[in-house]
């Protein structure tokens, strides 16, 4: 059999979306969805994802790039006429009309026969767990029963596609696992492409096929929920999806790699000799027993040792902070508890080592020379030595760089040569890597000890003697 | 320390008003449906309300009056909810500047409004009758069918105009099966906003007419001013009351029908 495209329903094309501020919520959006499939995708809140869905649903149009539905050009068709329907996350049921005439409204716009519509309807509530509601007023209804009213309404068209936005956000954990049982149990029954949206990285690993992690209106992962959670491709989606470690590590070679000041044999390769990379565990892979000092065996079964710092039960497992002596702090799953003040030897098998590539090893900004001592970038002027600049003349666009360790914070953000705001945290077993967005939107990277928060405003100083110029290439 | 949420202490806040209201609203209630059972000696009579129903001329005036009331909302209702259904719909900073500029005609005293109207009709030398009449009538109570509607239209919850086209409604379907029928709120209470106030209306009768046109408002004034009939001009005003009762128990049953 030919293999054709139209394998795929949905194919998304290089997708962006700038809105008026000018600020891009989707930046080249690539993504083909299969036929039946069950898709989320995940991110924070003001990722693009709820964006992303409404060019689908008809109610956003992209500023560039292409949807086609069935190799057709799905942006030329209003949203009345898109074989696409939507659960929305306020469910959005009409107020004035009862539990029947809301999932009929499809149907009767459609000029569908009384007997018809009447059938129908009672499959779809039927199918949700409604029957019987048919002329309860919606107010009256419950946020589950509303959110099931919502879901017959939106399936009875038959569409093509489904788009569901956080459809179970308002409802109370215990209703909301039900549902996502449920929901699963409706796709495989219904045979419609899902096409879910949620910031809920349980939820999401739980119902789909396949995962799309967005974040800053870019895809950063596409993949099954094994994949994702085993394999992340970089430190962000390690980060949001489950509870992780993430350390710097160097590649030593093919299946070696060296963190925590001790070499680990792994199953990674094609990473190069002594390669900065950054590596994953995660805090159920990682073994752990009490160390017994007089045990001759032990010295050489445990790849790292460690005292317990704390202990917490969280009803399945236990999860403990350890701190090695070498000085790392790794969170670590186990069925049995260790309390805290414990010697523990920890140990890491080859598999369970996620190598990934390291996204960026310092900070590069574009700017400009304005005088022999003085340079332009991040929207600030800084002083530099005559030496920084040899070779470069006033006017010259450069290229600058410097490590993440060129920075210092300040507590007052009136007290830096610029200011900025805390605005995503990466622990790295022993000290923190923080994005700091300055007032101009780039971004600065610092790694730090100190402890910050999300959202803090900050002073930036930069020590200009570890900067590096030079000119920028065009 | 206050107690805010002492229900007793909060009661006390509002005993002055409840003074008030009943000194000058429950009061002069009562003593019209008191003098309208009664005849000039103070005995007891249907006499006033025999008088009212006998006379055609009082009738006429009545329906004549409902009449002008009717079409003062009509006109009201047509000019007003496409406005209403514009502003409701436009981003909120458009929408409340929009509205502070018909709210502030408002903030005048309408008498002076209706008065400068008289003088742009007799400067552009428009005869005063009917017609005049309903232009102040409309002039002045448009605000009243644009803002409850308004209102409405801003509050609800625009998702569900992107439910339904989600669900295959145009904008013509869209309009009709889903921001009419939720708009109804609204209307009704622009409706009752225009319609009884129009129908008691006679300063603005007097005015635009030149007392050529007489309304129910304006029998009812000059009958309590004439001081002779003032036990027919309470029965007129008590007949009003019940029709006005009426009125706003209808409203009320469709208003929650809706509301909730």
């Amino acid at each position: 059999m030919v293999q054709t495209h139209s394998d795929y329903i949905i194919e998304i094309q290089h997708v962006s979306k700038c809105f008026a501020d000018g600020k891009y919520v989707l930046s080249d959006v690539s993504l083909n969805i299969r036929r039946g499939e069950f898709v989320t995708i995940l991110g924070p809140s003001g990722c693009g994802k709820t964006t992303l869905l409404r060019c689908l649903g008809g109610f956003l149009q992209p500023t560039s790039g292409t949807i086609t539905l069935n190799s057709q050009d799905l942006l030329s068709l209003p949203a009345h006429k898109r074989p696409i329907n939507t659960v929305f996350q306020k469910y959005a049921l009409f107020p004035h009309l009862n539990v029947y005439d809301n999932v009929a409204f499809g149907l009767k716009l459609r000029g569908v026969e009384r007997q018809e519509i009447n059938r129908q309807v009672k499959k779809a509530l039927k199918m949700v767990g409604m029957t019987d509601y048919e002329w309860r007023d919606v107010n009256s209804l419950s946020g589950g029963q509303q959110q099931r009213v919502a879901f017959a309404r939106a399936i009875i068209n038959k569409p093509d596609v489904l788009l569901l936005d956080e459809p179970l956000a308002a409802l109370d954990l215990k209703m909301r696992k039900d549902m996502q049982l449920e929901l699963r149990e409706m796709h495989r029954q219904l045979g419609i492409t899902f096409i879910y949206v949620t910031h809920d990285q349980e939820e999401a690993l739980t119902l789909s096929d396949r995962v799309v992690v967005m974040r800053e209106g870019q895809i950063q992962q596409i993949g099954t929920p094994t994949d994702i959670y085993n394999e992340p491709q970089n430190c962000f989606v390690a980060d949001f999806i489950g509870e992780s470690n993430i350390l710097d590590a160097t590649m030593i070679k093919d299946e070696l790699v060296h963190f925590c000041d001790v070499d680990f044999p792994c199953v990674d390769k094609g990473f190069g000799e002594m390669q900065a990379v950054d590596v994953v565990l995660r805090p159920e892979d990682i073994y752990i027993a009490e160390y017994q000092q007089d045990n001759k065996a032990h010295e050489n079964l445990w790849q790292l040792k460690g005292e317990v710092k704390s202990c917490i039960f969280k009803g399945v497992h236990y999860e403990m902070a350890v701190l090695t002596d070498n000085g790392y702090e790794l969170l670590v799953q186990d069925y049995h508890a260790f309390e805290a003040g414990t010697y523990v030897g920890l140990l890491i098998k080859p598999e369970d080592i996620q190598v990934m590539k390291k996204e960026r090893t310092e900070n590069t900004f574009l700017g400009e020379v304005l005088s022999d001592n003085q340079i332009r970038f991040l929207d600030t002027k800084w002083q530099v030595s005559a030496e920084q600049l040899t070779g470069l003349t006033v006017g010259d666009a450069i290229v600058v760089s410097f490590g993440f360790d060129a920075v210092v914070l300040e507590d007052d953000f009136a007290e830096g040569q610029l200011s900025g705001e805390v605005h995503f945290i990466l622990y790295k077993g022993n000290y923190y890597h923080l994005t700091i967005r300055s007032e101009s939107s780039e971004d600065i990277f610092v790694n730090t000890t100190d402890v910050w928060d999300d959202g803090d405003q900050v002073g930036i100083h930069l020590d200009t003697d570890k900067i590096r110029i030079k000119k920028q290439e065009i | 320390m206050f107690h805010f949420n002492d229900i007793h202490t909060r009661s006390r806040w509002a005993w002055p008003y409840i003074i008030f209201l009943f000194c000058f609203v429950v009061m002069p209630l009562v003593m019209i449906v008191i003098y309208a059972f009664e005849d000039n000696t103070g005995a007891f009579t249907l006499n006033n309300f025999v008088r009212f129903f006998t006379r055609s001329e009082a009738i006429n005036t009545f329906f004549y009056s409902l009449g002008i009331a009717f079409y003062t909302t009509l006109v009201c209702f047509l000019l007003g909810f496409p406005a209403a259904y514009f502003m409701g719909m436009e981003e909120y900073k458009v929408s409340t500047v929009l509205a502070m500029l018909f709210i502030l005609p408002m903030s005048f005293n309408s008498l002076l409004r209706t008065i400068a109207t008289v003088e742009v009709f007799s400067l552009a030398n428009i005869p005063l009758g009917e017609g005049t009449l309903m232009f102040g009538m409309v002039y002045n109570f448009l605000p009243f069918m644009i803002y409850p509607i308004y209102n409405t239209i801003q509050k609800m919850d625009k998702s569900v105009i992107e439910a339904a086209r989600d669900l295959g409604a145009n904008r013509k379907e869209v309009f009709i099966k889903i921001i009419f029928p939720l708009s109804m709120p609204g209307v009704y209470s622009g409706i009752a906003m225009v319609f009884m106030p129009t129908v008691s209306t006679f300063a603005i009768t007097e005015l635009l007419t030149r007392n050529k046109i007489k309304l129910f408002g304006s029998i009812i004034q000059e009958n309590i001013q004439s001081g002779v009939l003032l036990n027919y001009g309470a029965a007129l005003s008590f007949i009003m009351l019940v029709f006005i009762l009426l009125t706003n128990l209808f409203n009320k049953t469709e208003g929650v029908n809706d509301e909730k």
